[in-house]
């Protein structure tokens, strides 16, 4: 019987959140500091001819000013992709990549000396879309990458797939494409830099980072100093969703800032220039070609991604990856082809938004079995029940599922939606729509390849009774600090309010590798635990000697440990502690999570495993006004298989806030660009860029599904991005219930909808969408014989892998 | 440099500042009132909200000068005493703060809501805060936190 696990408590940072204690990156200010701007590039694509910032640097207040040159080191967050500079070198690649910097006295005289920089370019043809990227090699947008301006290539094949194809009953073909959106956190990145002279040598970096552990390494390397004489401090994020999980520019600028002028250096970036960081999500075109049996069963799948990854590299080849790596983890895939491309254009560099490569591919994958089921007379959710993947199995590309609790999220959704009662029986115009989904509870290797833990705590008991919890972890409004002090606290029966939890400091807290991929729960959770469970183990040894009890007879609860058989018969956690550090000395203790090997040892398989996967089912009811396409979505009914929630009320506001950037994915919200050229944002604000406010979000009736998966802390798995996946395809297949036309595409915008319409009143295909997938020049596959043709998890051909 | 005297929080203030900065910049800079936040400063996101004689204002639009001789009342007046108000405890019970970051704004503007109506129906509430984006909750536990705090309010 759990006291803290599973409980709607408060999060430990929440009073400070309402009474506005938190102190976010900009809230910090120290004496005599400066302020940086960076001044962006006005072209698309272009050689720097020259930069001439002497008439800034002349200008009253200013303190100093920098160009690419001073800042020659390329990073990157992968190791494969390190083609970003601080500011740009000798070529601007998008509309607002960084070239200059001035650091003033304020911020007004900062902005008043970029207009004194003259810049001159010599500008090169753009790309504005994938397309014209695989079309026109050069000029190259990077001197790198897989062929011409493909920045990257996959082909892999696990089992015959065309044949697998051929053996369906049915062979269906779809088009798909998802624009790009991004993450719009209400807080506009941060970041503040100190620098303590030489002999000391020293730099400290307060950011809004989901990833300081990275920063410091990018910090170290572009700086050329030790990373020892580096702190990163993540502040807490307002907002991060992916787009603070980068290494950025403006990071590694005022930190040379403050080097160069020993004072405090700050820069808070304008709505705008959070635009053109960006790193949000991918615009794909996907291609999809699926063999079924009468019955739903299928037969082989091959599935076609291109990527338009904008001017830079970012989490990209792993993007590319995680279009093709999860179809394989909800319905039944025996042979299975994916090939994905990735291209550099010169828009804003895209990167991980929630789901990471998923939620695209996910789309087109649940409206092209919505099609699939509707051409079988198949009622969509029984086609999928149908086919579910076994839970404790191994996937065609050696994805290994664990619990699986799929199944109980489709009844779920089923039955508290009326889905029976209304599907394809609701009156024109109103619609529902069913869909599912997976995602990793964290990937199953870290970005830089090494076989250290990927999450580490510390933990220190006080002699009063408090408990300190130290993780790299980074809370970015997920509840990460919480989860640590939960689960010590259920773990050494304290209070979780008398836990003290230090996070994201790389000189106070062991490495955790950040708040991506929905690793943080599962990861430093466990770390957190093997931390408590042997502190507990240090406590028990000397309260049961005090207590002349065998140590297994020991409960530690309400502040407490004492003899389960009695519990009269005990002594207070603090004495507890008092006790043992008298006998052993100071009480700490160290605890380390490192994933599972994966099974799959093929190249690309890096991206794809994790300890668990989560699963969500999702029905959306729709009402479609047919004569302007307008959509309105009143109900989401989602379940989710969480494995176990750590705090039912953080799980479901993550659901719930899934469910509402879904809805604005599905609905409204894109990264488009205008212009000649189609290259400038089309007005970066947040006016401009359409989000859901109070009166577009739907209601949403949550359902958890709590089955404990194994590698999970108490059995938890994600919640923070899987929920996320089904909604856009969930409200494309509504709209096709509600007023019989299909839009492949999101967002599913009312001009969409109205175009689908009038065509099918004209007789022609009811359908708005891509209607073609470009030739590229693929590699030769790496083949990979599945599991059941006898398959170790390796390749066979070519040689190379 | 132009000096104003106001009224922040229930307290006399007296502040000199250049003359084109924002309430916004006042309160954060001058005051060092850092529990207001910024999103945009055009007006968009509804995030550095605060009431002005008792109504919701974007402060990133007012300018200082304009509130000589007015009351404003940021977030880190609502707790009284060490105690919490009642809107802050129930979005801190249930989990209506998340990244934390719009909480001041809605706070206030929820303020505002239940001093005009102090039983507000959901879709009241849905129109008095369609002017705050939040990116994490999709909103439906600040409408419970709000509709629970009325409801204890009320027995108060």
């Amino acid at each position: 019987m759990h006291r803290v696990i599973g409980k709607a408590l408060r999060k430990v940072d929440a009073v400070a959140k309402v009474t506005g204690a938190t102190r976010f990156a900009d809230d910090l200010t120290f004496p005599r500091m400066l302020y940086c701007k960076l001044l962006r590039s006005t072209q698309p694509h272009a050689r720097i001819v020259s930069v001439d910032a002497s008439a800034a640097a002349k200008l009253d207040g200013v303190q100093a000013v920098l160009t690419g040159r001073d800042l020659p080191i390329p990073f990157g967050i992968l190791p494969v992709s390190q083609d970003e500079h601080a500011l740009c070198v000798e070529r601007v690649r998008f509309i607002g990549d960084p070239v200059a910097a001035v650091a003033a006295t304020s911020e007004e005289t900062a902005t008043a000396a970029l207009d004194l920089i003259k810049v001159q370019y010599e500008p090169l043809k753009s790309f504005a879309s994938a397309e014209e990227a695989v079309e026109h090699p050069e000029p190259r947008i990077h001197d790198y990458g897989d062929s011409g301006n493909l920045h990257k290539l996959i082909d892999l094949e696990f089992g015959d797939a065309d044949e697998g194809i051929a053996e369906g009953d049915l062979v269906r073909e779809d088009l798909f494409f998802f624009e790009g959106s991004t993450h719009l956190p209400m807080e506009q990145h941060a970041a503040l830099a100190q620098w303590s002279p030489l002999p000391d040598g020293k730099l400290t970096l307060w950011t809004s980072t989901q990833t300081p552990h990275y920063v410091h390494r990018a910090l170290a390397k572009v700086l050329e100093l030790p990373a020892a004489r580096i702190r990163v401090i993540a502040t807490p994020n307002g907002g991060g969703f992916g787009g603070k999980s980068d290494p950025f520019s403006h990071e590694l600028v005022v930190a040379k800032f403050a080097m160069m002028t020993g004072r405090p250096v700050k820069i808070t970036l304008t709505r705008e220039e959070v635009f053109y960081c960006h790193r949000g999500r991918h615009p794909t075109l996907m291609w999809v070609r699926t063999g079924v049996k009468r019955d739903g069963a299928i037969t082989g799948m091959h599935f076609k991604s291109l990527l338009d990854g904008g001017a830079y590299g970012s989490y990209g080849v792993a993007s590319t990856y995680y279009t093709g790596a999860l179809q394989t983890v909800t319905y039944h895939v025996p042979r299975y082809h994916f090939q994905g491309a990735r291209a550099f254009t010169n828009k804003a560099p895209c990167g991980p938004k929630r789901g990471h490569g998923t939620p695209q591919p996910r789309f087109a994958l649940e409206v092209h079995i919505d099609k699939i089921a509707e051409e079988l007379h198949l009622d969509p959710a029984e086609l999928r029940l149908k086919t579910l993947v076994p839970a404790n199995s191994l996937t065609a590309n050696y994805l290994r599922v664990g619990s699986m609790g799929l199944g109980q999220c489709i009844t779920k959704v089923v039955e508290g939606s009326g889905w029976k009662k209304k599907f394809r029986k609701l009156p024109r115009g109103r619609g529902v729509g069913l869909a599912c989904s997976s995602y990793i509870s964290g990937a199953g290797l870290p970005i830089y390849w090494n076989n250290m833990p990927h999450s580490g705590v510390q933990l220190k008991c006080d002699r009063g009774g408090g408990v300190t919890v130290f993780c790299g972890s980074t809370e970015i409004g997920q509840g990460s600090d919480s989860i640590l002090a939960y689960i010590v606290a259920e773990v050494l029966g304290v209070d979780p309010f008398d836990i003290a939890v230090v996070t994201g400091d790389t000189d106070l807290t062991p490495v955790d590798l950040g708040s991506y991929s929905s690793r943080v729960t599962l990861m430093s959770g466990n770390a957190a635990l093997q931390a408590a469970e042997r502190a507990r183990q240090i406590l028990a040894l000397h309260a049961a000697q005090q207590l002349e009890i065998p140590a297994e007879r020991l409960t530690f609860a309400d502040g407490r440990v004492f003899d389960g058989k009695n519990p009269k018969h005990g002594m207070s956690f603090a004495e507890a502690v008092q006790r043992a550090e008298a006998a052993e000395g100071t009480i700490g203790t160290v605890g380390s999570y490192t994933p599972p090997q994966s099974a799959g040892k093929y190249r690309g398989a890096g991206v794809g495993p994790s300890p668990a996967y989560s699963y969500s089912a999702c029905v959306a009811e729709v009402d479609v006004d047919p004569e302007t396409g307008i959509v309105r979505v009143p109900t989401i009914w989602i379940a989710h298989d969480v494995g176990r929630s750590i705090n039912s009320a953080s799980v479901i506001g993550q659901v719930e806030g899934s469910i509402y950037m879904g809805l604005g994915e599905a609905l409204m919200e894109e990264m488009a660009y205008r212009g000649d050229l189609k290259v400038v944002h089309k007005i970066p604000s947040l006016l401009e860029y359409k989000s859901p406010t109070t009166l577009e979000m739907c209601d949403v009736v949550t359902y958890l599904i709590e089955d404990p998966d194994p590698n999970g802390p108490f059995g938890a798995k994600e919640v923070g991005q899987g929920p996320l996946l089904p909604v856009m395809p969930a409200v494309a297949n509504a709209v096709y219930d509600a007023v019989g036309v299909r839009v492949d595409e999101v967002p599913i915008t009312p001009e969409k909808v109205f175009k689908a319409l009038r065509r099918k009143e004209k007789g022609e295909p009811a359908r708005y969408g891509p209607d073609h997938f470009p030739d590229i020049a693929w590699p030769e596959p790496t083949r990979v014989p599945t599991p059941w043709e006898g398959g170790d998890g390796k390749a066979v051909s070519p040689a190379s892998v | 440099m132009a000096t104003i005297t106001f009224e922040v929080n229930g307290e006399r203030e007296e502040v000199a500042f250049a003359p084109h900065k924002t309430l916004l910049e006042v309160l954060r800079e001058d005051l060092g009132l850092t529990g207001t936040k910024h999103g945009c400063e055009l007006g968009e996101c509804g995030t550095c909200t605060v009431l002005l004689d008792g109504t919701p204002v974007l402060s990133c639009l007012v300018l200082g000068l304009a509130c000589a001789g007015h009351g404003v009342r940021t977030v880190e007046g609502m707790a009284r005493g060490g105690k919490l108000h009642p809107l802050q405890e129930t979005f801190a019970d249930l989990g209506a703060a998340q990244c934390g970051y719009c909480t001041p704004a809605f706070l206030l503007a929820a303020e505002a809501l239940l001093a005009a109506n102090p039983r507000p129906t959901r879709e009241e509430i849905k129109d008095a805060l369609a002017g705050n984006l939040c990116r994490c909750t999709g909103y439906i536990k600040i409408y419970e936190a709000i509709e629970l705090a009325a409801e204890r309010m009320q027995h108060a």
